[in-house]
């Protein structure tokens, strides 16, 4: 063939080829998208925050886990497990028979009720999966679930994975303060604003006592007010209890499901990890009555089907060894709190030191603070994002220390009311606070 | 009768309570028509009767050694090992496994963008259908199946659609024997062909793959776009020299293949729950988004654990003192015995060329199940609950591994794991011959 006839005819293969190979890429990653329940909800703070904190020259005081040791009984009860053959193997799906005894005698003397071990019990993989189950067990295309602000991030997308729509309400803080200490407590629900929310469509609303991030801690009267929506309209709850055991004086931990025609409507959640400072373990539970319960036992079965053996066999004799100590000082459930309450306390006296001022938690390992006061300038960083992300990003990379957004955990019509405030879990050691601190007194240096 | 009557209005007011939150539905309708499951009601049974427990695959011989041995140095180890870990897998797990899978499959793995450590295979299968599966996409499953396939493909709102492998000769006497037709195969993909599952070593039957069968597969994919989800827990379990191949491994199947494989079979350690899906990064983000909504993270000693497992096991490779060199032979020779039990018995072994059970045609055993609480079931269920009640010897119904359009037709196997010490299979001839004998 003549050169240009050659030429031109290799141009028009070159590009039928390209075409052919743009469409089959097109083709190929049509095909192989996200299914449409996770469409959106690929974002997750943790995923972008704590690989940045995983620096060692880090001062971590972000993701919510302990750097002080579990009980010295808690591993050697796992160690202790983990030497048994049949340990090793599938245990029951719904729970290891001896941790569902376990919690049904700790729970039972805590809701001075029976509680079917068998029936009224699911362990899962964390309170996270808890969440789940109820979730997926419960929540239909369609439904709204109610969730208060701010709220622990995972409640939205997983009431938007199971189809249904997030009806957000903000806790809002109370004016009329004649100091200036805030308090979780200060923290609370505009009543008309809640029964607003509450419509024919309402399947659920997600509680969290004590709350993550603010640590509040509902009152029997708080507590009453949503029971009473939730009769009247029907509604189950789903009552997050995760830090039930880390409750400051002066304050008590009221479980919502014990309030009068609440046990048959609501599913409490409570965890392991954060009950034995082992968060890397993943176990949790449900409890509720037999006629929900039953539904997230069929989720339970159709997504992992069992927990790991050895680590529920190690939480059943954790629980048992507190069980006897119940109510005395040398109980772990008492002690952690007492020994957290004076973390809580040397935190906020750290921040109200170099001029900030934190909200004091009523329970839970998180401590809110409003970073106004340091007047720290970003406008160079843009306008993208929430000022407590850009906060937060800035002072881990030019102080080393890190928190977590406070926005992270609300909606975007309350984004405003919160950008100020950043998160910090107290459950650290002496010399990470001891760090903390000195980052804190040389801000300005 | 003041007492009477606030005792009545008590009552009153739990009924009108009750009433109310029955009167409208509860559940949510992605989980209408999952809510049986064989193992609740089996391992329930076989707990309930003091059996020989062939049944729920899991071995009652102890992991090796250094796997206990690196769980208990995990336990004792820093803070860092009770506390929360990297959330999509464990640093030191998601590298070995890419070292190690590179290997086998002969692409470069990417240790953080194509793995996600899970709470087992199981929750791997789980992420995988959440996270590829629209409401109406079909998904091929070949039957028979490990039976959580359906249930999940259900729950994800897609349709199955069911391809059998037949024995062929009419006499099947070993899992190879077992086919797929390449034509009724190929009619089962259309546009609407999301995923196709396959599961090699088989469970229940033992099938090991062919290359050729597989490419047949993979053909199908590729002309179809559809992705493969390919599972092989079993995959160190081969015997007479068959080999286990990977379909991911295969032209142009890396890019649309999820594997999945399990740190529970692969180390004798069941109950640990760690698992992983190694596949394409562009799906893999897919699972790791259901999995971050899901349960976020998975245990971190049991993952140090596994880790050390197969790190190990990468020196080891291909030496005698590889686990997965030694399991099989052990498993070999325990295949071997159970099958000729079963034969001097007059119940016929599908011989397994992997995994972890044996399949064996009852046909020729005439019983009369006696059993009023079993009317109306198959006829492989009545019989392993009567195997169970009246002979103490525990399996599991093989028609539980098929759909309920071909169930009936399979009524006559059932599913016997061999996976135990030499004396639970000693002690399961003994029941069989004792049986025999009396008859």
């Amino acid at each position: 063939l003549p050169m240009a006839q050659y030429l031109a005819c290799s141009r028009v293969t070159i590009l039928l080829s390209f075409q052919f190979i743009l469409c089959q890429g097109i083709m190929t990653s049509s095909r192989h998208t996200n299914s449409k329940r996770i469409e959106g909800l690929d974002k997750n703070v943790w995923v972008a925050f704590t690989s940045v904190a995983a620096d060692p020259t880090i001062v971590n005081l972000g993701q919510g886990f302990p750097d002080i040791p579990p009980p010295a009984y808690v591993k050697e009860g796992l160690a202790n497990a983990a030497a048994v053959d049949k340990l090793n193997q599938y245990t029951r799906g719904f729970g290891h028979p001896a941790l569902v005894k376990a919690l049904s005698q700790v729970y039972g003397k805590v809701y001075g009720q029976q509680i079917d071990p068998f029936k009224e019990i699911l362990v899962t993989v964390g309170g996270y999966g808890s969440l789940f189950s109820a979730m997926q067990g419960l929540v239909e295309v369609g439904d709204e679930v109610i969730i208060i602000e701010p709220f622990f991030d995972c409640y939205v997308p997983m009431v938007r994975m199971a189809g249904a729509k997030p009806i957000l309400i903000p806790l809002r803080v109370k004016c009329n303060k004649k100091t200036n200490i805030v308090s979780s407590a200060d923290w609370v629900l505009d009543p008309a604003e809640l029964a607003s929310k509450f419509t024919s469509k309402t399947k659920a609303i997600i509680i969290n006592t004590p709350n993550n991030p603010i640590g509040k801690i509902f009152t029997r009267d708080e507590l009453q007010m949503i029971a009473d929506l939730c009769i009247k309209h029907d509604t189950l709850c789903i009552s997050d209890e995760v830090y039930e055991w880390l409750i400051y004086k002066g304050h008590q931990h009221i479980k919502i499901a014990t309030l009068p025609g609440m046990w048959d409507r609501t599913i409490t959640i409570s965890s392991a990890g954060k009950t034995f400072s082992v968060t890397g373990w993943k176990l949790g539970w449900s409890i509720g009555p037999e006629h929900l319960i039953k539904h997230l036992q069929t989720v339970m079965q159709n997504t992992l089907y069992t927990c790991p053996t050895p680590l529920q066999e190690a939480v059943a004799q954790g629980l048992l060894r507190d069980y006897e100590l119940m109510g005395q000082p040398d109980c772990y459930f008492s002690s952690l709190a007492v020994e957290l309450e004076g973390k809580r306390d040397r935190m906020a006296a750290i921040l109200q030191d170099v001029g900030m001022s934190p909200i004091i938690p009523e329970g839970g390992y998180f401590m809110c603070v409003d970073v106004t006061s340091l007047n720290q300038d970003l406008s160079h960083m843009g306008d993208d994002e929430p000022y407590d992300y850009k906060f937060v990003k800035w002072m881990i990379k030019e102080k080393k220390l890190a928190a977590i957004p406070v926005t992270a955990f609300c909606g975007d019509a309350s984004k405003k009311q919160f950008e100020k405030y950043i998160r910090l879990c107290f459950i650290k050691k002496d010399s990470t606070l001891d760090a903390a601190e000195a980052i804190l007194k040389n801000w300005n240096s | 009768w003041k007492l009477f009557d606030v005792s009545w209005s008590t009552i009153h007011c739990k009924l009108i309570s009750y009433i109310l939150i029955m009167s409208r539905q509860l559940h949510a309708r992605r989980i209408e028509g999952v809510d049986k499951n064989i193992w609740v009601e089996f391992t329930q049974l076989a707990a309930d009767y003091q059996v020989v427990n062939l049944g729920q695959g899991f071995p009652d011989f102890s992991p090796p050694s250094y796997i206990q041995e690196a769980f208990c140095k995990a336990v004792n180890g820093g803070c860092s090992m009770h506390q929360y870990t990297r959330a999509f897998g464990h640093p030191p797990l998601v590298t070995i496994l890419a070292k190690f899978f590179s290997k086998v499959v002969g692409h470069d793995i990417d240790a953080f963008e194509d793995i996600l450590v899970t709470v087992g295979a199981y929750q791997a299968l789980f992420c995988t259908f959440q996270a590829l599966v629209n409401e109406g996409d079909e998904v091929i499953i070949i039957e028979p199946f490990f039976d959580c396939y359906q249930p999940m493909v259900k729950m994800a709102g897609g349709k199955a659609v069911y391809v059998p492998l037949r024995p062929v000769r009419g006499k099947a006497l070993t899992s190879a024997d077992w086919v797929l037709s390449s034509e009724e195969l190929a009619s089962k993909f259309n546009s609407r062909t999301k995923a196709i599952v396959i599961n090699t070593p088989n469970n229940p039957l033992g099938k090991v793959y062919k290359r050729e069968e597989l490419q047949l597969i993979a053909d199908l994919c590729i002309k179809h776009d559809v992705v493969c989800i390919s599972d092989e827990v079993y995959e160190w379990l081969t015997y007479d020299g068959a080999k286990h191949v990977k379909i991911a491994s295969l032209p142009g199947m890396w890019e649309r293949t999820v594997t999945i494989g399990s740190g529970g079979k692969t180390f004798s350690a069941t109950g640990w729950k760690v698992g992983w899906a190694i596949g394409a990064g562009h799906i893999l983000k897919h699972l790791k988004t259901v999995h971050q909504n899901s349960v976020y993270h998975c245990a971190t000693a049991a993952q140090e654990a596994v880790a050390v497992g197969f790190q190990r096991e990468y020196e080891h490779f291909g030496t005698p003192e590889s686990y997965f060199l030694q399991l099989p032979e052990r498993l070999q020779h325990k295949r071997e015995k159970l099958a000729a039990c079963l034969e001097s018995v007059g119940l016929q072994p599908v011989l397994p060329e992997g995994g972890y059970f044996m399949i064996a045609d009852i046909s020729s055993v005439k019983v009369d199940l006696n059993d009023p609480s079993t009317q109306g079931e198959p006829y492989d269920y009545r019989f392993v609950k009567w195997l169970i009640k009246e002979k103490g010897l525990a399996t599991i119904p093989v028609s539980a591994f098929y759909s309920p359009e071909h169930s009936k037709d399979f009524e006559n196997y059932i599913r016997f794991c061999f996976v135990k010490e030499d004396s639970t299979l000693s002690s399961a001839e003994a029941i069989l011959r004792n049986w025999s004998n009396g008859k």
